[in-house]
């Protein structure tokens, strides 16, 4: 039993079959992170509603302890999120409760929209649920803030990820970023590929395990909390996300590099 | 089987004919990356390596670099659509690029993911090997072979059959310089006259029996210094083509100038010689390979007929009204075949730019509506779908429209072609590649797309010199560069008239220099004239080709009467006067000419 439980904190992403029993055996609490409409008209039974803007409205410590009590979920509660947006916006709701200290949190290996495509079941009824009690104990080791990042950074086994688009990343970055777009994540069935090809793929792309890895994105940590797990799902032990992103960063006036002297923008048929 | 193992598939996906791919250069080309970084191969062996595996030079950086697919007879399969499409938003910039030499490029690749795309490619049966370097480039085959009404037979599987013999073959690893085959249907359709080897379709009697041939012409290409192609001879019979393919490889290796870069194709070798010592030499040549060839070496002719099947209609639109736009689509992106009853359609792409969404788009729409069941890409940027019903056409219109590519004109002068120019080129001077869209974008709001008179015209640009975009070919063409005024510099083109690719081939002759935000008035400029001196029937390429022979007797009888006519658009503003007049397209800096090394010779 002892053994199980320690695969089950190690699990990165849960398959469509497992969370299937799991629900069966009601020992799971799923969270769907879609906008409230788009939940009240179906979602995966027995799945509360933890919209990311409501998340994201406040993501204080003190404020996500009440969220997370009010969805019934104790320290000892396994949770799978989900999302319909190729896993990002789950991701950055997991990393939330990781931060909180909540370590039985994983991410359905698939979208919504995907889980509607194979005929899986659905529902529209929301659970009745009792609050619960989680306690608070923040794991600050998988968060960058700007002050951490601009020191870190400058160390040789610190490696930033951009997961914005090629194009974004071309035309601005904070200097010294390793651009991974966040389609490269993931494929057409899963929200994140497989650990041979992940691994493969990051090797090619000289990020070894043994490096501090940094991820950033757009604006909110959504992408890079993809890529977080992502990196997670193939063992890198020591990951951080920099959750206020390139907005922050910007916003602060810090160093912007560029891809100088090329018309790249115009080669997009958008 | 569990749920999650289940994948989506298309089972009403033909599958392609040919697979080009061999998964273990992808493997290869990773670890050769490696070793590269590592600093234990040297950047000019390294770089001969990446561009024989298709893998192109980036503007000025050496961490991205461009994935040239090859796409052999043009011939592209929903699956390949689809995979291409997939690879562009994993690892490059969500959009592909169609080429004037039928291929897909990914450009702003990570070096390091190079071999990722490989790898993907292989899934689907292509490859990018030898799409760069000193190889045979992609063979091409006109995308109406087949259907086309002018020609003497389907010159596809010819096409098929030599790029099959030539792909990794030892004969093309290192030649002096690239080389490149063009497989035309006919004499209005094709390029066959500005490549290295360009073959036509023909058939002759011979004691009442009919046989197939080709004319072949050699010795022809675009570039600093273009030449029109010469032919071999009257007629080469069809177990002949391979032979002479040989036999002008093995000359083109043995005496092309490995040294002087500038002018190494093959074209120049032809020139130096003179045709006639040139043309005795590949007939004696041809004559050895011949009597050499320990096996009977022959072109493995799939000649089997693709299968046309009509795909199962879901609906019909019986009863609703014919979208708008609709006559002036047909009119100008659609092709009768000489197959009754069934038609070609030209996609328009701005410049050849295609996003990934769209390339699914078109993979569903091939599936649906093609009766041969894959597209094919053609000589102008574009994508062709081919056996589409007559009665399906309203039907397809529509679904373009809902797609968004439903852009009329493909088939006429408002579909430029633009080089890749500063997006991603080194050698490029001015953004040639979005001059282009400016154009199309210009002539559609016009309608000039609707003008017969313009039909037969082209507009071809490139953003240097060196002839990507063609524009020697074109009716009007253009290439990049830059001006002065003082000390500020701003993009310019040079402007060249009445080139042509077909039976009449001809280079363009250079007419004036016009900036680049002058283009636009100055090509509207000369579509004036030509009205109020046409004759009445005349088109425009007639007009100028008149003008550029010297046979025109109108108040425009030379370039330079037509430039007279022009030079008033082409005066600089000042920088007070008009700022914008010193930035190219796409760039809110001050323009000044930058270029790094070219690979188009490495």
């Amino acid at each position: 039993m002892c053994c199980l439980s320690k695969e089950k904190i190690m699990r990165v992403t849960t398959d469509v079959d497992t969370l299937r029993s799991e629900i069966r055996d009601k020992s799971v609490r799923v969270i769907d992170v879609r906008r409230e409409e788009d939940y009240k008209k179906n979602h995966i039974p027995t799945s509360v509603n933890l919209p990311l803007a409501t998340l994201l409205s406040d993501d204080a410590p003190e404020r996500v302890v009440k969220l997370v009590n009010n969805l019934g979920i104790d320290d000892e509660t396994s949770v799978v999120v989900y999302d319909d947006t190729f896993g990002a916006l789950a991701s950055r709701v997991a990393w939330t409760l990781e931060y909180l200290g909540h370590s039985d949190v994983s991410l359905l290996e698939l979208t919504y929209g995907q889980w509607n495509s194979l005929g899986l079941e659905t529902d529209t009824k929301v659970p009745s649920i009792t609050s619960k009690n989680h306690s608070i104990k923040l794991h600050p080791e998988i968060m960058a803030t700007v002050d951490y990042l601009e020191k870190a950074k400058e160390k040789k086994d610190v490696i930033l990820l951009d997961n914005r688009e090629r194009l974004n990343f071309l035309e601005q970055h904070i200097p010294g970023a390793v651009n991974i777009p966040y389609r490269t994540l993931g494929t057409s069935e899963k929200i994140l590929r497989s650990k041979e090809e992940m691994k493969r793929l990051l090797e090619n792309r000289g990020i070894k395990p043994d490096a501090e890895i940094i991820t950033y994105c757009g604006s909110v940590g959504t992408l890079s909390g993809l890529a977080y797990y992502a990196l997670k799902s193939v063992n890198f032990p020591n990951v951080k996300l920099y959750v206020r992103s390139f907005k922050e960063w910007k916003n602060l006036n810090k160093p912007i590099d560029k891809q100088e002297n090329a018309h790249y923008w115009d080669l997009s048929a958008e | 089987m569990t749920i999650s193992n289940l994948k989506q598939t298309s089972p009403d996906s033909k599958l392609p004919r040919v697979n080009w791919a061999k998964i273990e250069e992808a493997d290869n080309f990773a670890k050769t990356v490696k070793l590269y970084r590592q600093g234990k191969i040297d950047h000019d062996n390294f770089r001969r390596f990446r561009l024989q595996h298709g893998a192109y030079g980036t503007r000025m950086t050496d961490d991205y670099a461009m994935v040239r697919i090859k796409i052999p007879a043009g011939e592209i399969y929903p699956t390949q659509l689809e995979k291409i499409a997939q690879l562009s938003e994993t690892f490059s910039i969500g959009s592909a690029h169609i080429s004037t030499r039928q291929n897909i490029q990914l450009h702003w690749v990570v070096l390091e993911d190079v071999s990722e795309i490989m790898r993907g490619l292989t899934e689907v049966g292509l490859t990018s090997r030898e799409a760069c370097g000193n190889t045979v480039r992609n063979v091409m085959c006109s995308p109406l072979a087949g259907v086309c009404s002018t020609e003497e037979f389907d010159v596809t599987p010819y096409a098929i059959a030599t790029a099959k013999f030539l792909l990794r073959n030892p004969l093309n690893q290192n030649l002096p310089r690239k080389f490149k085959f063009n497989f035309t249907c006919c004499e209005k359709h094709g390029m066959a006259r500005i490549v290295d080897v360009g073959l036509i379709p023909q058939i002759r009697e011979l004691d009442g029996k009919k046989q197939r041939g080709f004319k072949i012409f050699l010795g022809g290409g675009l570039g600093n210094k273009s030449f029109v192609g010469h032919q071999l001879e009257d007629f080469t019979p069809e177990d002949d083509v391979l032979y002479t393919s040989i036999a002008v490889l093995r000359i083109f290796d043995r005496m092309g100038d490995r040294k002087n870069m500038a002018r190494n194709r093959m074209r120049y070798l032809v020139d130096e010689m003179g045709w006639e010592k040139f043309q005795n030499l590949v007939l004696k040549e041809r004559a050895i390979v011949r009597a050499t060839q320990s096996v009977i070496v022959k072109l493995d002719v799939d000649d089997t007929p693709t299968e046309i099947k009509r795909p199962i209609t879901i609906s019909d639109t019986d009863g609703k009204p014919t979208p708008e736009g609709y006559s002036r689509w047909i009119k100008t992106s659609t092709f009768k075949q000489k197959q009754d009853g069934y038609n070609s359609v030209f996609i328009n792409l701005e410049a050849g730019d295609i996003t990934a969404n769209h390339l699914h788009a078109l993979a569903k729409i091939c599936r649906e509506f093609s009766a041969e069941g894959f597209a094919r890409n053609g000589f102008s940027q574009d994508i062709v779908f081919r056996w589409i019903q007559e009665s399906d056409l309203p039907r397809l219109y529509s679904r373009l429209i809902e797609v968004g590519l439903a852009n009329p004109g493909s088939l006429t002068m408002a579909s430029p072609i633009g080089c890749s120019g500063t997006t991603s080129c080194n050698l490029a001077l001015t953004n040639s590649h979005r001059l282009a869209k400016e154009i199309q974008r210009k002539f559609l709001e016009l309608k000039l797309d609707e003008d017969d008179d313009l039909r037969d015209s082209t507009i071809k640009i490139s953003g240097c010199p060196n002839s990507c975009g063609q524009h020697e070919i074109a009716t009007i063409g253009f290439y990049g560069g830059g001006g002065r005024v003082g000390k500020d510099m701003y993009p310019l083109y040079q402007m060249s008239l009445g080139g042509r690719s077909d039976g009449d081939a001809m280079l363009g002759v250079n007419c004036m220099r016009v900036p680049a935000k002058r283009i636009i008035p100055v090509i509207l400029k000369i579509i004036e004239s030509f009205k109020k001196n046409k004759k009445s029937e005349d088109t425009l390429s007639s007009w100028i080709n008149r003008i550029v022979r010297g046979n025109e007797n109108s108040e425009i009888k030379s370039v330079n009467d037509l430039k007279q006519i022009l030079s008033p658009h082409i005066v600089p503003p000042t920088k007070e006067e008009d700022a914008d007049f010193y930035l190219d397209y796409g760039s809110d800096k001050n323009y000044h000419t930058i270029t790094g090394k070219g690979e188009c010779a490495a």
